[in-house]
Parts: C-alpha cells; sequence; structure tokens
C-alpha cells in the first residue's frame, strides 16, 4: 500500500507542479505583453435588454451584454442567453396580439477615458414587430450608430426576413437562441465636389489636343482656304462695286 | 475630343429645357407684386406743388417713392436686412432726401425725383442719436449728425464733412436730441437721468462751443420720448409723475418753468405716457410755437407758447390720431376722431387758431379686417381758391395702407403685410354650379331607379340650359368691342379652368393676415407681429379676393397651415385650418375658415388647454370628407379635429399603424410615438443626437401630395435600379457647435420617422450653415458653406435599393430589413442661396427641377439631371445610354435658367409649389419682400399642343387623306370589275 500511497503523492505533486507552472506562466505573459490589459481597459459591456408584454408597457429585461471597444475603428460583440420557456411562449403570445418587440441600450460615450464618463443618462430605444421577430426564428440585425465624438446616437433593429406572414413557429426548435447581427456604425464622410480628379481629367484632354498634329499645325496651315476665299471675295467685290455705282449716278 | 464635345452637346440638347420666355409672353402667365413694409418715417415731397409722390423708409429697410394717384412703386432701393441695413433717420429737403442707415453708419442722400444716389458718406463710429437739418439766414445747407460722443456737420451738396467735435463729458452726459433754429446755431441737448439737462450750444461755422448750461431736471428720464422745442427755442417736456408741464427757453433761462396741467384743467390718463409733437416746417426757421400733445389713448390737445404764456388751442377728445402738415404759409392739424365701431372722421384745423376748417371733414370707414389706424401722414395743399385741402396716407394695424381723398374716397390701398408672408397653401378653386351639379349627382347614396333617371335627366336639362345661355353670352360679347368685355374676378365668378392652372393662395402673413389671392390666382393669408391677418389671392392675376385680420395673435406665434378639405367635396365646402402657436408657452389655437370665400368657419375648433407639440394631418376622412387633424400635447394625449364618432372609431381601427415623431432640438432628443386605441401614445423609439456636439436645425420630411411615377431607373444595361421610396422618410440636418472653420461640420441623418432606425449618417467636414434642404423622391439636397473652400456647395443623397425591389406591391418601414445603397455627390455653386424647393406635378412623371431663390433676386430653375450622384467621373457607353452628363465639379447659372427673366425678387424667403391639372405644369410662388407667381414646365409643354398649331393643316390633310382613300377604293373596285369581264 505504501507504494501506491507515495505514488499517488507523487501524482497529486505533479500536477500542482503543473498547476504552478502554468500559473507562473501566465503571470510571465500580462508581464511581457501589455496589450491585451489595454484591450480590456478599452472595451466595456453595457446591457443589451429587451421588452415583450403583451400590454405594450415596456418592462425592460436584460437580454444580454454589449461588449464595446473603443478605438479608432470601434467594435462590438454580443454575448446573450437563451430565451427562456416563459419568454419563449410570452413572445408567441405577444406575436398573436401583435405587440411589440422593443430593445434599449444605455447611452454611452465609446471614447471617453474613465469608466465614469461613459455613461450618460438616458437609453435609445428601438422596436420591431414581436411576430416579425418570431417568424425570423429570433434573426435579427441590430446596429448602433454613433455620432463624430463617439456617443452612441440610435440603435436600430431589424428581422430577416422582415414580413409578418402567419407561419407556424415550432418554439422548441425556433425560438432558443437569439441569431443576431451586430455592427456598430460610425457617420459617413460625405465627398466635397471632386475638383482635383476633373482638373487632371482636364489637363490630359488639353495634352492630348497638344500632342495631336493637327492641332498643332500653324494659323495659315489651318485656315489657309478661308483666308485666299475671303482675299477673292474681297477682290472680285472690289472690281464689281465701282461701275455699278457710276451707272447709278449717271441715271 | 471633337466626338467628345459634340456628345456633350447631343447631351445637353436632348436633356435640356430651354427655360426663357418670348417677349410676348411676358405677364402672361406670371405676376409680381413689390411691397415696402411697415412705414417707420414717411413724407410727401412738397418740392414741387404737382407732385405725385410719397416717400417712405420702412422697418423692412426699404426707402420707397409710391405714386400717390395710383399707389404703385415709382422706384425702390432695399437695403441690407437686419440691423446693418436699418434707416434711423429721413430728412427731407427740397429734392433731397437724407437717410443715416445702420445705426449711423451711412450718411446718404437720394434724389427724389428719380431715385438716384446723390453721395454717401462713411460716419465715424459710434451709435447714431439723432440727426436735423441746419438752417442758415433761410437756406439749408447743412445738416448735422449726432452720435454717442460726436457732432458732425455735413454739406447737403455733397456730403464732405463741415465740422466734427466731441461732446463734453460724454461719459457722464446721454446726449439726446438735434435742434436748429436757423439762426446759424447747433443745440445739443444731453440728460444725465433723474438729474439735470445738459446744453451745448455749438457756432455752425466753425464747430466752436459758445455756450454750454445745465439746467436741473430731477424728473425728467429720457428727453427724445418727453420733451420737444417748441417757438422760440423753448424747450418743452411733459412728466406724467408730476403731471406737469415744463418749459425752458435756452436763450435766457437757467431753470425750468413748472405749468402743472391741473391748472390748464387737464389730466393724464393713468398709465399712459404723455407724448408731445412739435413741428417745424422749415428747417430755416424756427419751429412753431403750437404743439400737440397726446395724454391719453384717445385725447389729443393743441396747445400754444406764447412768450411763457401756455394756452389750449383745442382738447380734441375723442381723437385716434393727430398731425400737423403745412401747405405754402399754411400750418394745419389733422385730427382723426372715431366716429362708431366701422367708421372715423377726419377733419383739419388751423393749428394757429384751432378753428376746425369748412369743407375739410370726411368719414372714413373701417373694415374690421383692417385693424385700427396707426398712423396718419397728411399731405395738405392750398387749393386755387387759397383755401387748404389734403389727402392723407392711412396705416392700419395690420400695416395696411390707405390713401385717402377728399370726400372720404379712397384712391388705392396697399397691403403691405404681403412683405412678410410666413406661410401658404394653394386651394383649388369651385366648380361652377352646372359642374357642381354633375358632381352632386355621384355623391348621392343610390334612391331607387326612377328617381335617379329623373336627377339624371334634370341635372342634363340644367346643362343644356346653361350651355345655352353660355352661347348667347358669347354671341353678345361678340357683338360688343373687344375692349369692353371685361374679365373681371370676383368671388361670385371663381370657379376652377379646363386645366385647374388658376388656384388660390392662401398666405398667412406675420402680421397676423389672412389673404386670398387666386393661379391665375392666389389665396394669401397674411400675418403680422402681434396682430394676425390672412388674405386670400388670385393666382393668375394677384388680386385679393378676400382678407381677414386675426386679433390676439402673440407676438412670436408660429403657424401651421393645413388644407382640410379641398373642393372636390361639392356640396361640403373647403375647408382650412390654421394652427397658430405661441412659441414661448406652446399653447394654441385653430382657426377654422373657408379658403375660397375666407368665412370663419361654423365649425368650433376644439379647445386646447395644453400646449402642443406636433400636429399631423391623417389620410383618413370623416363622413364630411375633412381629413382629419391629430394634435399632440405636452401630456402625449392626442386630440383629433374633427371629432365626430365616425372619426374617433376610425382612429380606434387604424391606431397601431398611426406613427408619428416629435423633436425636441434643445435635448437633441427625436422620439417615436405610436398612437393607442384610447388616443394616449406610447413612446416606442428614440434616438438622442448629443447638443454639446451638433444641434439640430432642420427635419425634413417629404410632402404628402407628392408621386412618383417611376419606380425605378433604366440603366445602361436595360437592368432596372429601384429607387427607395420611403415616403416616412426624414432628413435631420444637424450644425455642429463648434463653429471653427476647422472642426465646423455639417451633419445628415436620413432616419425612418416609423421605426427610428437611422438609414444614413453622414457628416460634411469644414462646412457650415445655413443650410437648405429639399427632400423629395428617393433624394435630398442639401446647400451649405464650405469653410475650406470659402464656397456654396450643394451635395445630394439618392437612396436606391439595388436592382431588385425587396416588395414591389406595397412599402412598409416595419418591413424593409435591407439597408438601401446610398449615392452621394457634391458640386459647387456660384452663388449663395435664399430659399430651395422642388417642383411638383400632378402625377410625378415630369422630371425634376429645383427652384433655387437668389439674393440676386433671380430665380433659378436647376434641373436636378445635373444633381445626380450617378453623374460619372469618366464616360462610358453605359453612362451615355443612359443619358448621364459627365461629372463636372461646378454647377453653372445659365441665364435662361432663370424664371423670372427680369422680374427680380427681392429678399425670397419661401417658394411654393403646387401641382396644376396638366402633368407638364407646375405652379410656383416665390414670397419674400414681394410676391412672385408663375408656372413651370420642366420638360416642356409635352401634354400642350401649341399656340400656333395648324388644325388647318392637319384636317386638310386629314380629309384629303380621307377623300384619296374613297377615290382610290372606288377605282380599286372599278378595276378588279374589269379584270372580271376581261
Amino acid at each position: 500500500m505504501a507504494l501506491p500511497l507515495s505514488s499517488k503523492i507523487t501524482i497529486i505533486f505533479s500536477i500542482f507542479t503543473i498547476l504552478s507552472t502554468r500559473f507562473v506562466s501566465c503571470n510571465n505573459g500580462r508581464r511581457l505583453n501589455n496589450d491585451p490589459l489595454e484591450a480590456e481597459f478599452n472595451s466595456f459591456s453595457v446591457p443589451l435588454e429587451h421588452s415583450f408584454e403583451v400590454d405594450d408597457v415596456a418592462n425592460f429585461e436584460v437580454r444580454g451584454a454589449l461588449v464595446l471597444k473603443a478605438g479608432r475603428e470601434p467594435s462590438v460583440s454580443l454575448a446573450q442567453q437563451q430565451l427562456s420557456e416563459y419568454d419563449r411562449a410570452k413572445l408567441k403570445e405577444v406575436a398573436a396580439v401583435d405587440g411589440l418587440y422593443r430593445i434599449r441600450v444605455p447611452r454611452v460615450l465609446l471614447q471617453a477615458d474613465r469608466q465614469t464618463e461613459r455613461l450618460m443618462d438616458g437609453h435609445l430605444t428601438a422596436f420591431v414587430r414581436a411576430c416579425a421577430m418570431v417568424e425570423s426564428h429570433l434573426s435579427d440585425v441590430i446596429t448602433l450608430h454613433t455620432d463624430v465624438a463617439g456617443h452612441l446616437i440610435g440603435v436600430s433593429i431589424v428581422t430577416i426576413p422582415g414580413a409578418c406572414r402567419g407561419s407556424e413557429v415550432e418554439d422548441e426548435v425556433d425560438l432558443e437562441a437569439f441569431n443576431t447581427t451586430l455592427s456598430i456604425m460610425a457617420p459617413v464622410n460625405a465627398p466635397g465636389p471632386e475638383t482635383a480628379l476633373f482638373l487632371e481629367r482636364m489637363e490630359l484632354e488639353t495634352e492630348k489636343k497638344g500632342k495631336n498634329p493637327q492641332e498643332q499645325k500653324s494659323f495659315f496651315a489651318k485656315y489657309w482656304y478661308l483666308i485666299l476665299g475671303g482675299a477673292i471675295f474681297l477682290m472680285v467685290s472690289n472690281s464689281a462695286q465701282p461701275p455699278a455705282g457710276g451707272e447709278r449716278e449717271q441715271s | 475630343m471633337a466626338k467628345l464635345i459634340f456628345l456633350w452637346l447631343k447631351c445637353l440638347v436632348s436633356c435640356c429645357i430651354v427655360e426663357a420666355v418670348f417677349e410676348d409672353q411676358v405677364g402672361k402667365f406670371d405676376w409680381r407684386q413689390q411691397y415696402v413694409g411697415k412705414i417707420r418715417f414717411s413724407h410727401f415731397d412738397s418740392h414741387v406743388q404737382s407732385s405725385k409722390k410719397v416717400l417712405m423708409a420702412t422697418e423692412k429697410n426699404v426707402f420707397a417713392a409710391l405714386n400717390t394717384r395710383t399707389g404703385e412703386l415709382f422706384w425702390r432701393h432695399v437695403d441690407k436686412t437686419g440691423p446693418e441695413g436699418n434707416i434711423d433717420a429721413f430728412l427731407l429737403h427740397g429734392q433731397d432726401a437724407l437717410l443715416v442707415v445702420g445705426n449711423g453708419r451711412l450718411l446718404r442722400s437720394w434724389d427724389i425725383s428719380v431715385g438716384g444716389l446723390n453721395w454717401e458718406v462713411v460716419l465715424d463710429s459710434g451709435s447714431f442719436q439723432s440727426a436735423c437739418l441746419i438752417g442758415q439766414q433761410d437756406t439749408v445747407k447743412h445738416v448735422a449728425v449726432l452720435k454717442k460722443t460726436v457732432i458732425s456737420v455735413h454739406y447737403l451738396s455733397n456730403g464732405h464733412q463741415k465740422w466734427i467735435e466731441n461732446l463734453p463729458e460724454s461719459e457722464n452726459i446721454d446726449y439726446q436730441a438735434l435742434y436748429s433754429g436757423g439762426n446759424g446755431e447747433v443745440y445739443v441737448l444731453g440728460i444725465v437721468p433723474h438729474s439735470h439737462i445738459a446744453i451745448v450750444v455749438y457756432s455752425m461755422e466753425d464747430g466752436e462751443i459758445i455756450k454750454q448750461t445745465s439746467v436741473e431736471a430731477p424728473w425728467l428720464s429720457n428727453i427724445q420720448t418727453s420733451c420737444a422745442v417748441v417757438g422760440q427755442g423753448m424747450i418743452t417736456c411733459v412728466d406724467s409723475l408730476t403731471m406737469s408741464l415744463y418749459t425752458l427757453d435756452m436763450h435766457t433761462q437757467s431753470k425750468m418753468t413748472q405749468i402743472p396741467l391741473q391748472s390748464l384743467g387737464l389730466e393724464v390718463t393713468p398709465h399712459f405716457h404723455p407724448v408731445l409733437v412739435s413741428h417745424q416746417p422749415n428747417a430755416a426757421h424756427q419751429p412753431l410755437s403750437e404743439f400737440l400733445l397726446q395724454l391719453g389713448p384717445e385725447h389729443h390737445l393743441l396747445l400754444q407758447l406764447n412768450s411763457g404764456q401756455m394756452v389750449v388751442l383745442r382738447d380734441f377728445k375723442p381723437a385716434l390720431l393727430a398731425s400737423f402738415a403745412t401747405a405754402g404759409e399754411k400750418t394745419v392739424t389733422a385730427v382723426m376722431s372715431p366716429k362708431n365701431k366701422t367708421a372715423c372722421s377726419l377733419s383739419l384745423f388751423n393749428a394757429e387758431t384751432g378753428r376746425r376748417l369748412l369743407d375739410t371733414t370726411q368719414f372714413l370707414s373701417i373694415d374690421p379686417n383692417v385693424g385700427k389706424p396707426e398712423s396718419i401722414y397728411v399731405q395738405a395743399f392750398l387749393k386755387k381758391d387759397d383755401s387748404v385741402s389734403y389727402r392723407v396716407l392711412v396705416q392700419t394695424e395690420d400695416h395696411t395702407l390707405t390713401f385717402i381723398h377728399l370726400p372720404g374716397r379712397v384712391m388705392w390701398t396697399r397691403e403691405e403685410a404681403l412683405s412678410e408672408v410666413v406661410t401658404m397653401e394653394m386651394v383649388e378653386l369651385p366648380l361652377t354650379g352646372t359642374q357642381a351639379e354633375l358632381e352632386g349627382e355621384f355623391g348621392k347614396k343610390a334612391d331607387g331607379l326612377l328617381s335617379m333617371v329623373l336627377k339624371r335627366l334634370s341635372s342634363q336639362l340644367i346643362l343644356l340650359q346653361a350651355w345655352v345661355s353660355h352661347l348667347w353670352k358669347l354671341f353678345y360679347d361678340a357683338r360688343k368691342p373687344r375692349s369692353q368685355v371685361k374679365n373681371e374676378i370676383s368671388i361670385e365668378n371663381l370657379s376652377r379652368d379646363e386645366f385647374n392652372l388658376q388656384k388660390m393662395m392662401v398666405m398667412v402673413t406675420a402680421s397676423g393676415k389672412l389673404y386670398c389671392l387666386t393661379v391665375v390666382k392666389i389665396l394669401s393669408l397674411l400675418n403680422f407681429p402681434s396682430p394676425s391677418k390672412l388674405f386670400g389671392i388670385d393666382s393668375k392675376t394677384g388680386s385679393i379676393l378676400w382678407k381677414q385680420y386675426l386679433n390676439n395673435v402673440p407676438s412670436n406665434a408660429a403657424f401651421k397651415l393645413m388644407v382640410q378639405r379641398t373642393t372636390a367635396h361639392f356640396p361640403h365646402p373647403p375647408q382650412c385650418t390654421l394652427l397658430i402657436k405661441d412659441k414661448d408657452t406652446g399653447l394654441a389655437t385653430l382657426h377654422v375658415f373657408n379658403p375660397i370665400f375666407g368665412k370663419k368657419s361654423h365649425i368650433t375648433p376644439p379647445a386646447l388647454t395644453q400646449p402642443i407639440l406636433q400636429s399631423l394631418m391623417l389620410p383618413l376622412m370623416d363622413q364630411d370628407y375633412a381629413k382629419v387633424l391629430l394634435l399632440i400635447d405636452d401630456q402625449y394625449k392626442v386630440t383629433a379635429f374633427p371629432s365626430s364618432k365616425n372619426v374617433l372609431q376610425q382612429l380606434q381601427e387604424t391606431a397601431s399603424f398611426i406613427f408619428f415623431y416629435l423633436m425636441d432640438s434643445s435635448q437633441g432628443r427625436l422620439s417615436g410615438y405610436r398612437l393607442r386605441m384610447d388616443l394616449s401614445t406610447e413612446q416606442i423609439w428614440e434616438v438622442i443626437i448629443p447638443t454639446e456636439i451638433q444641434k439640430v436645425v432642420t427635419v425634413k420630411g417629404k410632402r404628402s401630395n407628392e408621386h412618383v411615377h417611376s419606380q425605378g431607373r433604366v440603366m445602361g444595361d436595360r437592368s432596372v435600379l429601384y429607387k427607395y421610396l420611403n415616403p416616412n422618410l426624414l432628413a435631420v440636418v444637424t450644425e455642429s457647435t463648434d463653429v471653427h472653420q476647422e472642426r465646423s461640420f455639417i451633419g445628415i441623418l436620413l432616419i425612418d420617422g416609423v421605426t427610428g432606425r437611422i438609414i444614413h449618417e453622414a457628416v460634411q467636414r469644414k462646412a457650415k450653415g445655413p443650410v437648405h434642404v429639399v427632400h423629395s423622391e428617393n433624394w435630398v439636397v442639401y446647400e451649405y458653406w464650405s469653410t475650406k473652400s470659402r464656397r456654396n456647395e450643394f451635395s445630394v443623397i439618392e437612396l436606391y435599393e439595388g436592382m431588385e425591389l425587396y416588395n414591389s406591391t406595397v412599402f412598409s418601414s416595419l418591413d424593409r430589413p435591407h439597408a438601401p445603397h446610398v449615392l452621394q455627390q457634391s458640386y459647387i455653386f456660384p452663388s449663395a442661396i435664399s430659399a430651395m424647393e422642388a417642383t411638383l406635378t400632378e402625377k410625378g412623371i415630369t422630371s425634376r427641377h429645383l427652384l433655387i431663390g437668389l439674393p440676386s433676386g433671380g430665380i433659378l430653375s436647376l434641373p436636378k439631371m445635373f444633381l445626380d450622384p450617378r453623374r460619372p467621373e469618366i464616360v462610358s457607353e453605359q453612362s451615355r445610354e443612359e443619358n448621364l452628363i459627365p461629372y463636372a465639379p461646378e454647377l453653372l447659372i445659365r441665364t435662361e435658367w432663370f424664371i423670372n427673366y427680369n422680374q427680380s425678387v427681392s429678399r425670397v424667403r419661401g417658394i411654393h409649389t403646387a401641382p396644376s391639372g396638366l402633368e407638364s405644369t407646375c405652379l410656383v410662388v416665390a414670397y419674400g419682400l414681394d410676391i412672385y407667381q408663375t408656372r413651370v414646365y420642366p420638360s416642356k409643354q409635352f401634354d400642350v399642343l401649341k399656340d400656333d398649331y395648324d388644325y388647318m393643316l392637319i384636317s386638310s390633310v386629314l380629309f384629303a387623306l380621307f377623300f384619296a382613300t374613297m377615290i382610290s377604293k372606288r377605282l380599286a373596285e372599278v378595276k378588279l370589275l374589269n379584270r372580271a369581264w376581261r
């Protein structure tokens, strides 16, 4: 028995050693690389809440947590639970009376340095018809909109497909997990007048014109026939007119 | 290259429309009315005996001369808006009119005979106090301008400065008035409030101070409002607290003499500030020793101050207004006294004796629709027998000018309220009796076959009768000479024309007046700062058909005019509703009226006790075909108007489809609500735009009466690009709070008004407002100022669904999951703009133009085709196929695009477009200081035969062809027969 006992000890010990080494290596990792820490500092989570009631009085409950990452290119991810049995039933009920499925997120400022500055009072809300939510099997597209300074200004939700056709839905299979597509959108820079490109094109054209041998001909070379014609016309008219005038005078 | 140019030309020729009018078309489809605004100063031209001019400087910074015979403008000069162009003083001397403009910035002299500028000088800085003409030895050669700290004297002939002097102790003494008695001295009167009056006397020659005195006056706070110089340099002041008149001889005395009003047997109306008016007919002479004193709203007195003795010459009670006027050597006082509620009398009194002049009394009726008289300007003149006669210009509370000639004959009236149109609508004219009769047949419920047949027969008979009488009239008219046939427009013969080109324009003016004109007329509704007036104008001629003056309109009211029922629902009268909302308290009232006749409707609008946040017109109609107006108050409760059972039932049925939005720009909160069955509301979405960064300046939806004919655009490869036609889309424009030119920006958000979904969000960097936006079909056009390039730029956003339509039958904001494709392009525009609107036609087939009001007075019709984000930078075969114009960064202004040729419209504030019965034609009204109405044909008149269409040719060709066929048929038959015989 002694042997097995000692071996047990060794096994335990070795596990402990492995654990401790892992712990150490973890520690090392943190010390060596600061990026994950910063990333964690920059990202923060806010609750995504939803509400669907038969009497349409908003009663928001947590649906999941939005993890927002600030930075030049803000990103967002969502961790959310499955719908409970009770909620599934309720959602179907709300869908039956054509109620609304609402979501809301707190107003936040993405670019703030401190956690306290991030949260602002008030919520941003949006809705979709509950029946659309049910019939799309909880597949929704949520978009968060920010302004130029990184304030969250609006949230929108649509389901795909968006229509309510009254098709049957099996709640066990279809209404369990959300299938959410999430994105965050900053304002687009509107284009100004495209003068540079236009000028470039104009220059190219003038250059082309310059290269064209026809255009390079001298003035006389280009219009010799007009000048010749004009000269002949002048000569003819000069020689013809005096007698005519003279006759008139005589008469 | 040649090919390219050729293509360009082809492109332009094929797509552009030449908008120019022919010379003989001028004034045929358009009219313009020019206004001046409310009078601030007015003088009659007395230089020439037979002069027909009245000169006026107005609150609108306009200096104009009117013809007193017709009321038309001789000439008009429109200065800058705001305090920069503000006319501070207006002095008239002979041919020269002197104006101090922009708080004493400029001194101008105008030649009143032609309206030309004689000279203009820039004055030293300092706020303007007073100005007066200075005479010396019976001639007036100088003008003095008093400012806060300096006094300057200028020559009348060329404006050169004669001298300028600093005022002594100007930091303590508030110099307010100037006086010159024609003896080569200039008196400057200053005051230390509740202490003393300071009098400084300057020598006219060199600006040397001759005398400086100060007189105790502890009761006086303002010279301009309480004092006047009377007679031989007597300062006369009135004080309501001590109930006294005070006099002071500036030459000799050093203490004011108190004359209690009680000693004259007079009393001041409580809470009334008494006013003194003196009269100086000629700047080279002393003022008259008679003056007017107003002691109450309806109490005037003519007093005389003779060697320190105050005499009451005449007590006018009741008297609304009193004014001096001079004709030759005689000075008279015109007094207007109320007679009864609808009339008042006007008389002349000799100013020296206070005796009434014979044959000068006239009675004028006061229209309750114009308000009370506010001021009178009297033109007195001597008749051949040396007696005095007069004409008078009366300005009433609603800014109407009426010129009256003895005996009570109204020579002309001008509705100056129309220079301040705030909102307008165009209403179709009603059908004629016979048309209505036919229409009425369809409106009735079926009640038996026989009665229906009888009804039809009777209406046919009526039609026949009308036709016969029309023929008879034509025949009768044809015998008369053409000049006698008049096309007078009156309320009785108002009826719709064939193509519905004639409409009623209802205009609301800031003075609170509703006017009605028609499109070959306008109904205009005018409104003034505190009183309010509605106008109806005929849009063909621009004649005012009715007007209505709304009393008790708050001074800062916002107006919204809605057409609840058009004329299409005979026998129900058309109905318009004006929502008047106090901007401060949010409390609103409704004014319901018939837009054709201007009569107030007998329907009582709901009493609105709560502040109103939003109003919206539903397409729902009650049993009487009136559209339902919903008003949302600050408790988010909804009031419906009309609120009959039928309406409430309909509302309950459709409540879950009625959405609306509210904008609170102070908090940047844009929120959406849904109506509930019980007419309460619930908030369903919310977007908050932080106000620290940007503030919302405009929220613009689409016009509800807009039709879009084609759902998509055919591309070069024959595929279709479908437009994103969301009727609920809102364009929200924001401006950055940071005004630094590097960091300022303009934000454009496209938000679905039902779901609150942000469809598109863009920022235009280094840009600032004012932003003008037009939102229509699937595009938004906005104009802004680029701070980086210092120029005006246009940007256009177009939305497309793509090559496939999600649901082609119906658009629902709730079911349109895919975001549209957004295309945007920007252009340089070579001018600033003052208003912008898009053309609108009946069915939306005609191509669209943008109507742009320019500060220069032109109205530009810019084809939307030039503002198309799909204009290619590099021309390809496909873009050529599609008729896209190659991209050029600059939008050119072509002179033939001006729809108003030389009829400049001053200070355009808004452009209103309305469809006509012809698809090709859009009716346009531009309003600002002037009103201009015209028609535009964005795709030319494709549905109208030209005037010179050759009917003869076409019919003769038709006949010829017909006979040719007959003959050839006959010939062919004969030939066949012959062949058969053979």
